[in-house]
């Protein structure tokens, strides 16, 4: 059956989702199997659309719920097609049992997570939780910061995920509503240069293979099952970043947009660094520039990659800096944070004294303004000034009531 | 910076009406953000959306907002939520009324001292769309006090944005905008 194609102008207005649905349409997937919901509800419709429209070649499965999503997309994987879905918050927790059958039985799934909070309370609205609550399940996770990157990092994330070397799933992220629903200029691909950027789907082990059978999700117990779970560790930890530079590089090539495993704004001078992912960024970049009018050297790093956490990256970016926040948009329930244990991991057994400081923002969509940022480069400053960290190690920003602090 | 905030109700367009004003400003070279806050979003509920232009990459993604204008294109949100909040002083207002504008400024005392500017969007559609869908006629006053676009350019580029449309709401559509280009005091 032939499918259409779509002319699209060189920067067209797009939300994230509808970014992300356009890309999944340029990457032709053989099976999206999907249960919709909020924010992340306009990527599946807007696939659904383009199917029914036949501008793809493909199958859409409708489900009874997320697990079964996940596990309808296991099965098309398995049986060697090119496959992708998205979800978010509840639908990602459910989807849970079935992400990490994914990633053990190597299948290259693309699944679209535009992130929000965790009830209770119920809350549609945009925080890390989900992105967290997925960060041990041996996908790949990489992070969007804007409408474009999230058109961007789908065809990057098919391009590594179903490399023959890493055949991983891997995961999108947005930030729910302030990245899928915030239309902005996205540069586009036609849809030849696009789809050539991925390349046809190449199937290994596929059980439509007829002529050489394989079985998959099969049982290990304690003969074979660590084995197992050691050699997909060494693949996330040894192969996958170097294929994701790899892509990046290619993608620049192609597109002059350029991507980094780390990203580094205003750093090569800076005395103190926020530290974070999502539409923060972007914020936080903004923020620096106007500290560095007030002399303050700022600078942000972002995490463009989640997982495989970019340990050495992290250590590099960070060590000629002063004062370091790591910035939590998830509640770490009784711990520092992720990204100040990560970040704390890598600065360990290194000469840097660097100080570091760990804050909670943002849950629940809880905005983080200018305001917010400026206060917190402030007191990064005060804290080099004073040659140690000035306030406790956690602290929460924007949040009403008595000031919370802990550690 | 260009920086807007809609005060509307769910389902009378303002996040199309924020989405489609990006998509004609970015035509013209310039970076462009719409966005909304929409709660629980039940249609009839009191919501905002969000509109930034700009000369470079909008990067900044903080929901709070110092507009440069306020669209209000629901007659009774003047009364029922702060639609000057985080106003500055030169912050424009255009209202969609039946009123006058000194009318409505004596009806809403925290207007006073504000560049305020009024037309009846609701009247506009009904009378041209047929449904009180006030946001692409609001879109014709902007252009009107704001001076952006030419409105000629403005309706052609809205053509495009609304093609989707039959070609006689399409129609109705440029006759509003005209409209409440022409009537906006």
């Amino acid at each position: 059956m032939a499918f259409d194609k779509m002319e699209l102008k060189d920067i067209e207005v797009w939300d994230g989702n509808f970014a992300a649905a356009q890309a999944m349409r340029q990457c032709q997937i053989d099976v999206v199997s999907a249960y919709p919901i909020t924010p992340s509800t306009p990527i599946v419709e807007g696939y659904a659309k383009f199917l029914a429209d036949n501008y793809v070649e493909g199958e859409f499965v409708m489900v009874e719920s997320e697990h079964a999503a996940m596990s309808g997309c296991i099965g098309a994987s398995a049986a060697g097609g090119r496959v992708a879905t998205a979800t978010s918050s509840q639908g990602f927790a459910l989807m849970v049992e079935t992400l990490y059958q994914a990633s053990g039985m190597r299948l290259p799934i693309i699944l679209n997570v535009v992130n929000r909070a965790l009830a209770a309370p119920l809350n549609v609205n945009g925080d890390h939780s989900d992105m967290y609550l997925g960060r041990d399940s041996g996908w790949i996770q990489f992070d969007a910061y804007c409408p474009q990157d999230a058109y961007d990092l789908n065809f990057i994330a098919f391009k590594v995920a179903e490399d023959h070397d890493i055949r991983l799933p891997a995961m999108v992220h947005q930030d729910g509503f302030m990245t899928s629903h915030t239309a902005q200029g996205v540069h586009t691909l036609d849809d030849d240069t696009a789809y050539n950027f991925v390349g046809d789907f190449k199937p290994m082990n596929d059980m439509l293979d007829f002529e050489h059978p394989v079985t998959h999700g099969v049982q290990t117990e304690e003969d074979w099952h660590f084995e197992h779970k050691a050699r997909q560790h060494n693949d996330l930890m040894t192969k996958v970043l170097p294929k994701i530079q790899t892509v990046f590089d290619d993608f620049e090539k192609l597109t002059g947009r350029k991507y980094n495993i780390v990203e580094k704004y205003d750093m090569d001078d800076a005395d103190v660094a926020v530290v974070c992912m999502g539409t923060s960024v972007e914020t936080a970049r903004e923020v620096a520039l106007e500290m560095r009018e007030k002399g303050i050297k700022a600078g942000v790093v972002g995490l463009r990659v989640v997982r495989p956490f970019p340990f050495f990256e992290i250590q590099e970016a960070l060590k000629e800096v002063k004062a370091i926040a790591a910035l939590d948009r998830s509640s770490p329930n009784g711990a520092p944070g992720m990204l100040f244990n990560e970040i704390a991991g890598t600065l360990f057994n290194t000469d840097t004294k660097a100080l570091l400081s760990g804050y909670v923002y943002g849950l629940g969509g809880r905005d983080l303004t200018k305001k917010h940022l400026v206060d917190l480069y402030t007191e990064l400053q005060a804290n080099v000034d004073a040659g140690k960290v000035t306030t406790p190690l956690q602290q929460f920003i924007g949040v009403r009531g008595p000031k919370l602090q802990f550690l | 910076m260009l920086e807007i905030r809609w005060h509307s109700r769910a389902g009378q367009g303002a996040v199309t009406g924020a989405k489609g004003l990006a998509d004609v400003i970015s035509t013209t070279g310039k970076h462009v953000q719409a966005f909304a806050f929409y709660g629980s979003a039940k249609r009839g509920a009191a919501m905002t959306a969000y509109n930034r232009v700009d000369d470079k990459v909008i990067m900044n993604h903080e929901k709070y907002m110092e507009p440069d204008y306020v669209f209000v294109i629901d007659p009774a949100l003047v009364y029922t939520t702060d639609v000057t909040i985080n106003g500055k002083d030169e912050t424009k207002y255009i209202i969609t009324t039946h009123l006058t504008t000194d009318e409505l400024i004596a009806s809403q005392p925290k207007l006073k001292g504000k560049e305020v500017y009024t037309v009846d969007c609701i009247k506009i559609a009904q009378e041209t769309i047929g449904r009180p869908i006030p946001n692409t006629p609001m879109l014709g006053a902007f252009m009107k006090i704001s001076g952006m676009y030419d409105i000629d350019f403005f309706k052609e580029s809205m053509v495009r944005i609304l093609g989707k449309l039959p070609k006689k709401i399409v129609d109705a559509n440029m006759i509003a905008i005209q409209r409440a280009y022409d009537e906006v005091k």
